[in-house]
């Protein structure tokens, strides 16, 4: 499976493996930016006022997808999440969401409008970021890095694919100036 | 978007004249003509500029792709976060 462009159509070809995978990593990413529990003041939920305190993410992979916006200042990094944290979360779950609409129900063709084409882009991105931060990858990894019986040589593989898929997915658009 | 742009420390001039920036970070999983798309996008960047750009993030470590008002460079940190580009703000 690559993406392709015919005729101004950008378009792949998915057999039944891949059409799993997408749709079980697209469905991951989907719940892994779902609304954080936060404890909301009803008052302030009721006029659209964010949360009073939106404490950074534990974990490593969500500290990725959604990151500080100050290196050296926790303050105003809490500040500015409070304000953000719920509108990054809502991107993201709408290229998720998109991308599932897009995936068809069976192995075949599925061609893609050009915002479906950023949905996908950033689809693709986030779940290598994912599969990234939890491989630990830099610069110089590799396949030959992990033995083949090891399930982190599976993810890579993964990781891998989804690369080869969003680079070829980036040769058939041109950026869309804002 | 509303964003949080109170000085911390209004106590001299100089500080508060001092401009923001945007500064994008090297990341091992981003690649190279992802970064150079997104940039094109958000900023309007030639394709000689983004890619400029990009090699910079890549080999200096960080390079700083907008400058303005603290409300602009909350705005600029947000979007590049929903691409999924590693970014931060500070003043420079």
């Amino acid at each position: 499976m690559r993406f392709t462009r015919h005729r101004g159509a950008i378009r792949a070809d998915l057999d039944d493996v891949e059409l799993q995978v997408l749709r079980q990593l697209a469905g991951e990413l989907l719940a892994l930016v779902d609304e954080p529990e936060v404890s909301e003041d009803p008052l302030a939920a009721l006029v659209g006022m964010p949360p009073g305190e939106v404490p950074a993410p534990e974990d490593d992979i969500l500290r990725r997808l959604l990151p500080d916006a100050y290196r050296d200042d926790a303050d105003a990094a809490g500040e500015f999440r409070r304000f953000t944290d719920a509108d990054l979360r809502t991107s993201k779950r709408a290229n998720a969401l998109a991308v599932l609409q897009t995936l068809p129900d069976v192995p075949g063709r599925m061609t893609l409008s050009r915002d479906d084409v950023d949905a996908w882009l950033g689809l693709l991105n986030d779940v290598r970021l994912a599969l990234g931060t939890a491989l630990g990858v830099t610069e110089e990894s590799d396949l030959d890095d992990y033995e083949q019986d090891d399930p982190a040589y599976q993810t890579f593989s993964i990781y891998g694919w989804l690369g080869y898929l969003q680079e070829s997915l980036l040769s058939c658009v041109e950026p869309r100036l804002p | 978007m509303t964003a949080p742009a109170e000085l911390d420390s209004p106590d001299t001039d100089s500080l508060v004249d001092r401009p923001w920036v945007t500064i994008v970070w090297n990341d091992p999983v981003n690649l190279m003509s992802y970064v150079t798309h997104v940039l094109i996008e958000l900023f309007g960047f030639t394709k000689d500029k983004a890619t400029q750009l990009m090699l910079q993030v890549h080999q200096e470590g960080r390079a700083v792709v907008s400058n303005g008002t603290r409300e602009q460079m909350e705005a600029d940190v947000a979007r590049c976060h929903a691409k999924g580009l590693w970014a931060t703000l500070q003043q420079d």
